[in-house]
């Protein structure tokens, strides 16, 4: 059924290097891989999980994506257009149609602003309404995202974290775009504030007809809001499937260990099942292993791995996997 | 009495800030015995961390000030203790890992002078015993390589490994309790498996007793053996971690153990939230502090703040309303 829906964003062969300059006349000595080619598409109206670990450059992807970022290389498909060659204009009216919620709901919001001028400014800046018309459309937005328009005033200090990401909420809703990237949006929240902004997503996105990508490192929320699944691992998609197929069938070495990992709010889970625990931490992206990413920590890996990069490929339909042993 | 190892008693704490008296801590009582894990959970703010710093003094103080309470280790109260004596217990006996491994490591000392401070200051070994026992140390908590690695700095270990230095240290003068203040937040999944199979694995060959800190109801669910909920600065429920999960019975247990995403969810459910958001208390509370939140919340909840009562053997909770049958206690 998902495939009958239109592709909304097509991301071919991404790679984003971040060089690294050293000496008096700052040569440059190196990059940091932070993603190095990695294709997927995301369909009208559902929502993409990202997930990995800290540095695998799930967030880097996100950002490139919405070209706040300049890809390295690689080609991303909006409605069509690719908007790597858009030229600055035509890319900035594209951006009314692709927002970002940020994860430090601190640091995303102009301390000096107040809550009208944060919401209202996106309006400002496409000439979309003026004076009372920002009022009146900022006091909806407000009341979209469940907080009491006589807010407006107010700073953002006023708020707790969960009340400054809805704020974060608004802005992203103000051009009612099509598209929105929300990295971690939940993170830094406490765990009861973390269910009202995600029943928050959910029910914007039923009824503005919102698609996401979804970037996480809690594998337990992701799959409750995704409809599929990617997982990165050192700067390339490692797996992706449909969430219940990624979450009950998981193929790659690397998705099982993260999924084996998740601390599970059950005593008896623990007595029942041995984890899987991974040895050893990320290896640095500045000069990634050879051959398959994954394999200085991979319990099956041998001498093959290290020679040859495996490709994501379709093992099942929908199931992507990159694994040589797979 | 029986024989506990740690017995706090009505413990409370303020902070005194512009804005007023923060009531962090309001006549919180737990015991510790021997050999167990007690698992604190909570939410930023509800007072678990202060609470276990209350009980070392390691409260700045100003502004922070511990108004009332008792804290028995071995019969001696922590809190009237001597400080030079108290200086011999902290570290020595009772230890403690803190969350951010970075900020808590000095970053311009190396890891092996860290290391071998305790054991000169509290076991009086000479140099090379220090530097000895820290490479078996290292060692301990898987460091490979652990000879050459001492004479590295922080920045030159990852986040992982700095938390295993971490316990390397609080570890370092056999402690009969290690307090531990959420030790796995900053780290991703797969580095927090591993430091939680690491504790897990010490305690056992060690057997010392444990208190971790923590806002991961999962994490809590793995390691501990009792676990106590605390909000507003109480502890509203303490179980046996099995009948916790199995019969979670304060509102507000219910409530969080309902927020979270079930990872075998099949069909998708939307998420129970709790709405409101947790207190700031500026006064000590007459009401119940979760009754803002309350979906249970009764006339009497508004009047009186209930107190730790017992439901059923080991299970205590702070509650007017029996949240099973909805009806009053």
């Amino acid at each position: 059924m998902e495939n009958e829906k239109n592709t909304l964003l097509k991301v071919d062969n991404l790679v984003m290097h971040f060089p690294i300059y050293r000496g008096v006349i700052s040569r440059q000595v190196g990059a940091v891989h932070a993603v190095d080619g990695i294709s997927f598409d995301v369909k009208e109206g559902e929502t993409l999980g990202l997930v990995g670990e800290s540095g695998c450059g799930k967030s880097t992807t996100g950002r490139a994506i919405l070209q706040l970022y300049k890809p390295t290389s690689g080609e991303v498909y909006f409605k069509g257009k690719n908007l790597v060659k858009l030229k600055s204009e035509p890319m900035r009216m594209m951006r009314r149609e692709m927002q970002m919620i940020f994860q430090d709901p601190y640091a995303s919001l102009n301390p000096r602003m107040t809550v009208r001028d944060i919401v209202g400014e996106p309006l400002m800046a496409f000439g979309q309404a003026s004076g009372k018309e920002i009022t009146e459309r900022v006091a909806d937005l407000l009341k979209l995202v469940k907080l009491n328009p006589d807010f407006a005033s107010r700073y953002p200090h006023e708020f707790s974290g969960g009340q400054r990401q809805r704020i974060g909420v608004a802005r992203a809703l103000a051009l009612n775009p099509s598209f929105i990237v929300c990295d971690e949006p939940i993170s830094a929240l406490d765990v009861s504030i973390q269910a009202q902004v995600v029943n928050l997503l959910e029910d914007l996105q039923k009824e503005f007809n919102l698609t996401y990508l979804f970037i996480a490192h809690d594998l337990s929320m992701v799959r409750h809001i995704s409809n599929r699944v990617a997982v990165m691992y050192l700067g390339i998609i490692a797996e992706i499937a449909d969430r219940d197929e990624l979450y009950v069938n998981p193929l790659h070495p690397y998705t099982q260990a993260l999924l084996s990992a998740i601390p599970v709010a059950d005593p008896v889970y623990y007595e029942k099942n041995r984890r899987k625990v991974l040895e050893g931490d990320v290896p640095s992206p500045v000069n990634p292993p050879s051959g398959c990413r994954f394999r200085t920590r991979c319990p099956i890996a041998d001498a093959h791995c290290a020679e040859v990069q495996p490709e994501l490929r379709e093992v099942s339909p929908g199931h992507f996997a990159a694994c040589l042993k797979v | 009495m029986i024989d506990h190892l740690l017995q706090v008693e009505n413990l409370e704490t303020q902070f005194k800030t512009p804005d007023g008296i923060v009531h962090a801590v309001n006549g919180v009582s737990f015991t510790l015995n021997e050999g167990e894990t007690l698992g604190v959970v909570g939410e930023s703010g509800c007072g678990k961390s202060v609470t276990m710093l209350s009980c070392l003094r390691l409260i700045p103080s100003p502004p922070g000030k511990i108004v009332a309470g008792e804290a028995f280790f071995h019969g001696q109260d922590l809190l009237k203790m001597d400080p030079e004596e108290l200086r011999h217990v902290r570290g020595a006996q009772i230890s403690m890992v803190f969350q951010d491994p970075m900020t808590s490591l000095n970053p311009v000392m190396t890891i092996g002078k860290q290391l071998c401070e305790p054991l000169k200051l509290h076991l009086n070994m000479t140099d090379q015993q220090a530097t000895n026992r820290a490479i078996e140390l290292l060692g301990l908590v898987g460091i490979p390589r652990a000879g050459e690695r001492l004479k590295d700095y922080p920045h030159q270990y990852s986040g992982g490994m700095r938390q295993r230095v971490m316990i390397a240290m609080s570890l370092a003068c056999n402690p009969q309790i290690l307090i531990a203040d959420e030790p796995t937040t900053a780290l991703d999944v797969t580095i927090q498996a591993q430091i939680v199979d690491l504790v897990k694995r010490l305690r056992d060959e060690m057997g010392m007793a444990i208190i971790w800190i923590t806002h991961d109801l999962g994490v809590v669910a793995s390691i501990a053996h009792r676990v106590a909920v605390m909000y507003g600065g109480y502890i509203i429920e303490e179980s046996d971690v099995k009948d916790l999960y199995a019969n979670p019975t304060h509102p507000y247990t219910l409530g969080l153990l309902g927020s979270l995403p079930h990872i075998e969810e099949k069909v998708h459910t939307r998420l129970f939230s709790i709405e409101g958001m947790p207190p700031v208390l500026y006064k000590k509370p007459v009401s119940c502090p979760f009754a803002p939140r309350c979906t249970f919340v009764t006339e009497k909840c508004w009047q009186e703040n209930p107190k730790l009562e017992t439901v059923s053997p080991g299970h205590r909770v702070a509650c007017w309303v029996d949240t099973k049958s909805g009806s009053k206690r």
